[in-house]
């Protein structure tokens, strides 16, 4: 089967690289699949996971955000946060999920609303791409 | 001239700053390493995003992202960075002294400028002198990671969008060698300096190009500012490390003068004494 190399890169260092046979992803405008052998292409991802399908088995990076670029060789994934499933610090997600809650519940004027929501989405993310592993 | 317990005492209290001047050092060597470890971790994203963001702002013709566009300037930002915490040679003041000029050259009014301060010298350099502020981050960790310093750069940005400013420079150190760090004035927005050194690929864009450059332009200036950070960082560490070597080499030459006239003037006691002595059994005669 033909594979396509991805990398995944963040400005912490590169999170991962392999060969694949497809990279699904959860882009701004709805689910994008790449196979080998697609079109140059640039999007803007959501926060999300992004599933990595090698012979048989599916691989999951949590994503916060960024962006996806697809070029006749090769995909990139560029974002400020990436983590591969077993990376992910479990205790470190909940607690700032619970942080982003007690925010949201809070309902105080000077907290920034729309901060508080990504950091939810973002925690959220992280735990759902963390338990789905094995 | 001294006694000889006073130039005793001075050589041991030199010794003991030599020995933490030297463990500082070591340090600092350490701290470097890994400073340029991360620096060199970050050289893949900072490629890969100058590719896209070449490609995407200058493959159309119709970029006109307000990131991308300069406009009249009414008022200027100058982000700084310094470190936490001194005994790093003239690394802060020369950063600071650069911007200070600057700042007097440029502007007449306090109206015109605002300062964002990276690191607890330059905060309190500007606050003495009355220089605004507007956003600060201290206590900064030794080797940064990315969420370290994105609330601050995610604002920065933010206020150049909103038109809080109309241009943003940076100044900070930038790490050349393990002995030399140079000042470095950068213009971070508008981006205007975006040459693409490699043959561009066209893309299709999903789903249009102006909703990626919205995108893409926030990501890619904040990622200038951490990379500046990683550089400054690189440079704290390599002039500390110079700054503390100097300081060692000179408690060893004061060490060294200081044995010099323990010794003679051990010495000038000994003879003292003998003349004594010798005077005592002629006397005696």
């Amino acid at each position: 089967m033909k594979t396509i190399k991805v990398s995944v890169v963040t400005p912490d260092g590169p999170v991962y690289e392999a060969d694949v046979e497809m990279v699904s992803a959860k882009a701004q405008s709805g689910e994008l699949g790449i196979l080998p052998g697609h079109i140059p292409m640039v999007a803007p991802l959501q926060i999300g996971a992004v599933r990595l399908k090698k012979g048989g088995n599916t691989e999951l990076v949590a994503v916060s955000g960024g962006f996806l670029e697809v070029r006749p060789d090769q995909v990139t994934i560029l974002a400020q946060a990436a983590e591969k499933a077993e990376d992910i610090d479990v205790e470190r997600a909940k607690a700032a999920k619970e942080r982003a809650e007690r925010r949201l519940q809070s309902k105080q004027e000077d907290i920034d609303l729309r901060r508080a929501e990504l950091a939810l989405q973002r925690a959220i993310n992280r735990l759902n791409v963390a338990g789905k592993r094995g | 001239m001294a006694s000889l317990r006073d130039i005793k005492t001075r050589i041991n209290a030199t010794k003991k700053t030599s020995q933490i001047t030297k463990a500082m050092e070591m340090v600092s060597a350490s701290k470097l390493n890994r400073a340029e470890n991360n620096a060199k971790s970050f050289v893949p994203y900072m490629e890969k995003i100058q590719d896209v963001v070449a490609s995407v702002a200058l493959g159309s013709s119709n970029a006109n992202h307000p990131m991308l566009v300069k406009r009249p300037v009414k008022k200027t930002g100058y982000l700084v960075i310094t470190s936490d915490r001194g005994l790093a040679g003239a690394y802060n003041s020369n950063v600071l002294r650069t911007v200070y000029q600057t700042i007097q050259k440029r502007h007449k009014s306090t109206d015109e400028y605002a300062v964002i301060a990276i690191g607890r010298i330059g905060l309190s350099f500007f606050t003495k002198r009355n220089i605004p502020v507007v956003l600060n981050i201290t206590g900064l960790p030794d080797q940064p990671s990315f969420a370290d310093i994105k609330r601050i750069a995610n604002q920065t940005v933010n206020m150049f969008a909103d038109g809080t400013f109309d241009e943003l420079y940076m100044y900070y150190n930038h790490y050349v060698s393990a002995i030399q760090q140079d000042v470095t004035e950068k213009k971070l927005l508008p981006l205007t300096d975006l040459a693409a050194n490699k043959k561009l690929t066209s893309y299709e864009f999903e789903p249009s190009q102006e909703e990626i450059l919205e995108v893409l332009l926030p990501q890619y200036a904040e990622s200038l500012i951490y990379g500046a950070l990683l550089d400054a960082k690189a440079s704290e560490h390599a002039a500390r490390m110079t700054a503390m070597k100097n300081a060692t080499d000179n408690a060893k030459e004061l060490i060294r003068t200081l044995t010099l006239s323990y010794n003679r003037a051990r010495q000038a006691a000994i003879t003292q004494e003998i003349t004594e002595i010798v005077a005592g059994a002629n006397a005696l005669q």
